[in-house]
């Protein structure tokens, strides 16, 4: 009997706090090339394995190995790897232009890219993403997306295509296949279901794809997306990014000690990986393997990425106060552009040279569209999108009252 | 014309959508073979299939958030919440993205759902099962929210809801759903077939949105309310000898301002009842409306009945429920200024 002893709340801590080292030793890494890949139709239940481990396919040479290693394919490689410098380059100038305020808020995916580029081109035109805020990798991926109408978006500006009423990185392009993005977290990841269950409905043969974060697991939505996908059979993937922090609040606050995300799939019926999310030929694989599943009607997938949150969560966080500063170097993962530039260069298909040209053909596309952006306006010059907008769309005719009061606005100020 | 309850006349309603439609779906708990606790699926899904009319888990927020996707692909989702007691769960869903969805978008993406939920009292529900949860909606912007008092108004309210593009929470006095009620809760029970807004056209009709209607003409002072009470306002009017003329809003939010203005312009005095708590309640909209617009015309300081600000109990329903005795309290009040 322990009669007497005393129960103790338990709170979970990362190791790694300002100053003191990250252990990573609780990630459970897979070697490359070392998890099956279990053919597509596999039950649910027969992935409770690849939940607790890592499918990779880059090992630390940059060679593609194990049964997960995708067709080679250097031209898509090439353009996967440039549409992450593309989303790095972006970032790296909105950060800059937050801090000139020509945006009053930015949100970057530093370490992320790979996950929702290679992501994008395994979808077909037509498929519908529900992202959340940091899978700007999904359009930056997409040629028929201009980095104009997304910093125009970011200004808020006369060009705006969302007419200045969304915070910055707030997008929504249904023809490029990307749900509104709502500040509210996990909210899109059931409406991506119904989506997904309306093309079924439909007898369509589109599917959807939704995102969350490792924090955003907690809240109700991302259980209730689990429950509604797995009893209709949804065809949806469940994208489940752990970049292993939400704001300051390490991934083990959100439920990820000692257990997985992935396992929480397998545990509602859902078939489910594990990967690694700085692996972009893991992310290809992956991505495909739940896609097949899906338009084939064998129903939902839900795929842990892990990976590392390398910036601050935003331009208004300073992670330094509860992480290493050198946290990332650490990250046994790496860096996705690095790695997937190390295999192209392995495979004869990359150079250094054409690396550096890339970064700076990047780096000159952004700037310009930064240029040709400020054009409309920006929040540092003050010419933002007009007022004119402000009482359109809360309904789709305007009622009565909201014609009043865009009358008072306009005779009183 | 055939004669039918509520609960017949809200089925029609969806028959008739789920027929014209191929994008109207409807489902929620307990909503397909079952035909819902209610009846008012009953027959569906048989007809229109599994695919069409269906059972959902018990999860709120995942029947209102599947129904944004499924808006966002292009399908027209009519789903239930078994009681609008049990809506809470779903609030994020209405409030933060069914609402929201067409504004932030600049109307890229559009949530064309109608969310149908039971409500009132009356019916010794008790805490859970008889609230009215409508100002919660209306002071939404971006939503709709709709109140039937009777079976005619019920199926054409709910398809002008079923059409609009707009989010439509559509609530239905359950204590109406066999028959009128005017809160004599110790005579028995009339059936809508004894009344004559129990006729109802069985093909396609609409009773638009925004329109409120003078339920009852007079000359006296003007009742403004909606569901169940419209009835209880009645009687009153009838047991004070007080000619009341009174509003059925039908629309609550956005609704039918000129309605209300015109009449009590004509009669100088207003009274607004509500089953619904007071403190904050859709009646203070209503009251500071009236105020704003017929200040000068008015006689008398605008009443107000409703709920008490208590949860709903269950032994003292009948103290708590604003019925004839109340109303006409308030009525004689009105007149005396």
């Amino acid at each position: 009997m322990s009669q007497g002893t005393s129960l103790r709340l338990h709170v979970p801590e990362p190791t790694g706090r300002p100053g003191h080292e990250t252990d990573f030793s609780y990630l459970h890494l897979s070697r490359a090339g070392e998890v099956r890949k279990p053919p597509v139709d596999a039950s649910p239940a027969d992935t409770s394995d690849l939940a607790y481990t890592l499918v990779r396919v880059l090992d630390d040479d940059g060679r593609a190995v194990g049964p997960w290693a995708p067709p080679a394919d250097p031209d898509l490689l090439r353009r996967g790897l440039r549409a992450m410098m593309k989303t790095r380059a972006f970032d790296a100038r909105m950060l800059i232009a937050q801090r000139q305020k020509k945006i009053s808020f930015y949100m970057q995916c530093l370490g992320e890219e790979a996950i929702a580029t290679g992501h994008a081109l395994v979808l077909q035109q037509g498929d519908m993403c529900f992202p959340t805020y940091r899978q700007q990798g999904l359009l930056l991926a997409r040629d028929d997306v201009t980095l104009l109408e997304l910093t125009c978006e970011l200004m808020s500006n006369e060009r705006d295509p969302l007419k200045g009423r969304q915070l910055p990185v707030c997008y929504s392009m249904k023809r490029a296949g990307f749900f509104s993005i709502s500040g509210n977290l996990a909210t899109q990841f059931i409406q991506a279901v119904g989506w997904g269950m309306a093309s079924a409905i439909k007898g369509d043969t589109r599917i959807a794809s939704g995102w969350i974060g490792d924090g955003a697991t907690a809240e109700s939505d991302f259980h209730t997306a689990l429950t509604f996908a797995h009893v209709y059979r949804a065809p949806v993937i469940l994208n489940v990014v752990n970049n292993q922090w939400a704001i300051s609040t390490f991934q083990a606050i959100a439920g990820g000690e000692a257990t997985t995300f992935a396992a929480r799939g397998v545990g509602c019926g859902i078939a489910s990986l594990r990967v690694d999310g700085n692996d972009f030929l893991a992310v290809l694989a992956a991505s495909r393997w739940a896609a097949e599943r899906a338009r084939s009607n064998l129903g939902p997938t839900l795929i842990e990425w892990v990976t590392y949150r390398a910036g601050a969560h935003s331009t208004s966080d300073d992670p330094s106060r509860y992480r290493p500063a050198d946290d990332w170097a650490h990250f046994p993962l790496g860096d996705p552009i690095a790695r997937l530039a190390q295999h192209l260069t392995a495979i004869g298909a990359w150079s250094q040279q054409e690396h550096a040209q890339t970064q700076a053909d990047m780096q000159a596309q952004v700037n310009t569209a930064v240029k040709e952006a400020e054009r409309f306006g920006s929040m540092a010059d003050g010419h933002v999108a007009g007022d004119a907008a402000l009482f359109e769309d809360v309904y789709k005719d305007m009622p009565e009252h909201l014609k009043r009061q865009r009358e008072q606005l306009a005779s009183e100020g | 014309m055939a004669s039918m309850t509520m609960i017949q006349a809200l089925r029609s309603a969806m028959d008739v959508m789920l027929e014209r439609d191929d994008n109207v779906i409807v489902y929620g708990q307990d909503v397909g073979y079952f035909g819902g606790v209610f009846r008012c699926t009953e027959g569906l899904q048989a007809k229109y299939g599994r695919s069409r009319v269906f059972d959902a888990p018990i999860n709120e927020g995942g029947i209102v958030g599947s129904a944004i996707g499924m808006g966002a692909y292009g399908l027209r989702p009519v789903v239930e919440v078994q009681f609008a007691d049990y809506v809470y769960p779903a609030y994020d869903q209405i409030v933060s993205e069914a609402a929201r969805l067409r504004y932030r978008s600049a109307g890229d993406f559009t949530a064309p759902i109608t969310i149908r939920m039971p409500c009132g009292g009356g019916i010794y529900g008790g805490q859970t099962h008889s609230q009215s949860p409508e100002a919660l909606f209306t002071h939404v912007c971006g939503l709709r929210t709709v109140m039937p008092s009777n079976p005619r108004d019920a199926k054409g309210l709910l398809i002008a809801s079923i059409e609009n593009d707009d989010p439509v929470i559509f609530l239905e006095p359950k204590r109406l759903y066999n028959g009128p009620f005017d809160g004599h809760h110790d005579r028995p029970l009339v059936p809508w077939s004894a009344h004559p807004l129990g006729e109802v056209p069985e093909g396609y009709y609409t009773v638009p949105l925004e329109s409120a209607t003078v339920f009852r003409p007079g000359t006296d002072l003007t009742v403004i309310s909606y569901g169940t009470m419209v009835f209880v306002c009645e009687a009153a009017a009838r047991e004070t000898g007080i000619d009341a003329e009174i509003i059925d809003l039908r629309s609550l939010w956005p609704l039918d301002l000129q309605t209300l203005v015109a009449s009590v312009k004509k009669t100088g005095r207003c009274v607004i009842v509500h089953e619904a708590t007071r403190t904050s309640g859709f009646g203070a909209e209503l009251t500071a409306l009236v105020q704003e617009h017929c200040f000068h015309h008015l006689e008398a300081p605008i009443g107000r009945v409703a709920g008490w600000d208590t949860p709903y109990p269950h032994a003292q329903e009948w103290a708590y429920f604003p019925g004839p005795a109340r109303v006409g309290a308030a009525l004689r009040r009105a007149m005396e200024n």
